[in-house]
């Protein structure tokens, strides 16, 4: 079976890649800054209900590997996770900044699905730390359109980082 | 933040003591000193004597490796190993040293081979650690080339002692470390072999991580019983452990250096918590509900009376069976402040699609970003600071005081007072 999270061609006009890469771009510069804020029960928003949504290691990915550092099945969960960090967890105080880059449409369904995948590295600031590189690694993302507006009905955070600082408390 | 990474991190002189400064605090069996966890003498005294000591190291799963040529890299202590299973089925544990120049020649993860081939000179060893070629052994047109008394089998790489128990292999560098089962003792055994029935494993995945903190810290937080209803409100609201429920904290009755941590879940999803104990809880969150509380379900697969069995193998293994999320968990140390997790998550190969993903779903309470793992780890990293760094020297573990082994509390520090019994008796500290 080949690596679904490897090189996918793409498979649409570069125009109609061009118009939707600005449109993806778009959504996550305000998923990020969603998350960036720390505004964390918001982020399911972005997904659709039935949504799924996994972080795991490149190592699990290429090798076929099911787990998720954070697997979540449904919008649901994803609210469960939220409101837990938000009001019940407790990890020392902390920034996050998302950068995004290489935003690539590969894929559009007659049904409007798209298929895209963007690279990222998320930075981390603790009190007393210096700025780190928490995570670097790639979205693997397909989106619907609910109400005309695109939605999250899969995102796959892919991460190169082999050896995760302490942990990881925030959504990617 | 990598331990590396640390802005302000250096620790105060008298805490990386050397040995001779090293003495017990007078009330020993209620105080931790501080050196335990920062000195570096003492650091390689335990990797001396613990983990290239008279122990059974976890090094690997059977089902990583299932088929002939099938290696991983491990680690025992802090020392690399590569896991491999030759041709004849045999599982083989051997440094990741050249016995050349020294060069960690295996720089996969894992993989299949023939053999192992250093990259530096090309010295080729087979799947047991033995030495086969050297090229130019004879050198060239009669010139150079090793002595003539030179033998391939005085120059093979460091091998270890292997056993293996229902699927798990363990090595050791002593010959003279008791059989794995006499080793585990039967109290252990009963929840180990609950999770290892000998059953075929299905590899879900890895976690990797590194905190930073004294690998004992992650030995102990496992044998703390009293932690988990208090920094876990996770655990406390939605009713997976009460302060109150069937629990217990077992340690193996030779020397104390095993544990595990049970609890049996009550039928309800949801607790029933006292006012009385609520009171003791500030983490404690009335009426706070899941929007989706499948992953809370416990399904219930296991002829035990306990939901829940956390295990502490010393030196370096943990065993996880919360509910239905199934792990085992390898500590590689890094010095005295630093350690790295290896998880490696699990299920049955005859598990069904539902249960599979339902082992998923329930993951999110373990590992790195786990709604349980994530505070722990938080939790170490604040004590690593605070020994390291505060003019004070002592931790005060006196719950249930003077007892130590098995105890039916969870308001109990007994197998942190036996763990530490027995550390001190290897160490002759």
């Amino acid at each position: 079976m080949p690596n679904p999270y490897g090189f996918i061609p793409r498979t649409i006009a570069p125009e109609r890649a061009i118009a939707l890469r600005q449109e993806i771009e778009s959504f996550n510069a305000d998923y990020c800054a969603t998350l960036d804020s720390l505004d964390i029960e918001a982020w399911p928003d972005y997904f659709t209900e039935d949504a799924l949504y996994r972080i795991t290691a490149r190592e699990n990915a290429e090798r076929g590997l099911p787990v998720g550092l954070v697997y979540a099945e449904g919008q649901k969960m994803m609210r469960d996770r939220a409101v837990a960090i938000a009001r019940t967890q407790m990890f020392a105080p902390r920034y996050m900044l998302h950068m995004l880059s290489n935003t690539r449409v590969t894929s559009e369904t007659a049904a409007g699905e798209v298929a895209s995948s963007t690279a990222f590295m998320l930075m981390q600031t603790l009190v007393e730390g210096p700025t780190t590189l928490h995570l670097a690694g790639m979205y693997y993302d397909r989106f619907v359109r609910v109400e005309g507006v695109l939605r999250l009905q899969e995102r796959q955070v892919i991460y190169d980082s082999a050896i995760l600082a302490n942990d990881l408390v925030y959504p990617v | 933040m990598y331990q590396s990474q640390t802005v302000i991190g250096h620790t105060l002189g008298h805490k990386d003591a050397p040995l001779a400064d090293c003495i017990w605090p007078q009330d020993a069996l209620h105080t931790i000193p501080d050196w335990v966890y920062t000195s570096k003498a003492v650091y390689d005294l335990e990797v001396q004597k613990i983990f290239h000591g008279k122990t059974w190291n976890f090094v690997a799963l059977e089902a990583e490796i299932p088929n002939a040529g099938d290696y991983k890299r491990s680690y025992v202590g802090p020392t690399p190993v590569v896991v491999a299973r030759a041709e004849d089925g045999s599982v083989n544990v051997f440094e990741n040293r050249c016995a050349h120049r020294g060069a960690e020649f295996c720089r996969h993860g894992h993989g299949n081979a023939k053999e192992f081939v250093c990259p530096y000179h090309q010295w080729s060893y087979d799947l047991k650690g033995n030495l086969q070629g050297i090229p130019f052994k004879r050198g060239v047109n009669r010139e150079g080339g090793m002595p003539k008394d030179f033998k391939n089998a005085d120059h093979g790489l460091r091998k270890l002692h292997v056993t293996t128990r229902n699927g798990v292999i363990f090595a050791s560098y002593s010959s003279e470390v008791e059989p794995i089962d006499e080793y585990l003792t039967p109290e252990i055994l009963a929840d180990f072999d609950t999770v290892f029935p000998g059953k075929k494993l299905k590899i879900h995945g890895y976690y990797r991580n590194e905190l930073p903190c004294n690998w004992k810290m992650y030995h102990e937080n496992l044998k703390d019983p009293y932690h988990a209803t208090l920094l876990h409100s996770f655990l406390v609201v939605f009713g997976l452990l009460v302060a109150g429920n069937k629990s217990a904290m077992l340690c193996d009755p030779v020397h104390g250096r095993h544990g595990t941590m049970a609890s049996a879940k009550s039928e309800e999803k949801y607790a029933v918590v006292s006012e009385e104990n609520k009171k003791e809880m500030r983490s404690f969150h009335d009426g706070l509900v899941l929007q989706d509380d499948r992953f809370l379900e416990y399904v219930r697969e296991f002829d035990s009376p306990w939901s829940v069995t956390m295990q502490t193998v010393w030196p370096n293994l943990v065993v996880q069976r919360e509910m239905n999320t199934l792990g085992v968990r390898h500590i590689v140390p890094n010095g005295p402040d630093s350690m790295i997790m290896q998880w490696t998550m699990f299920g049955y190969e005859d598990d069904t699609p539902e249960m599979e993903r339902h082992r998923l779903r329930q993951g999110n309470l373990m590992g790195p970003a786990g709604f349980l793992g994530l505070e722990d780890n938080e939790a170490m990293k604040f004590v690593q600071e605070g020994v390291r760094r505060a003019s004070t020297d002592e931790s005060v573990i006196k719950l249930e005081s003077g007892k130590l082994g098995t105890s039916n509390t969870l308001i109990s520090e007994a197998a942190i007072r036996s763990m530490y019994s027995y550390y001190r008796e290897v160490m002759g500290l």
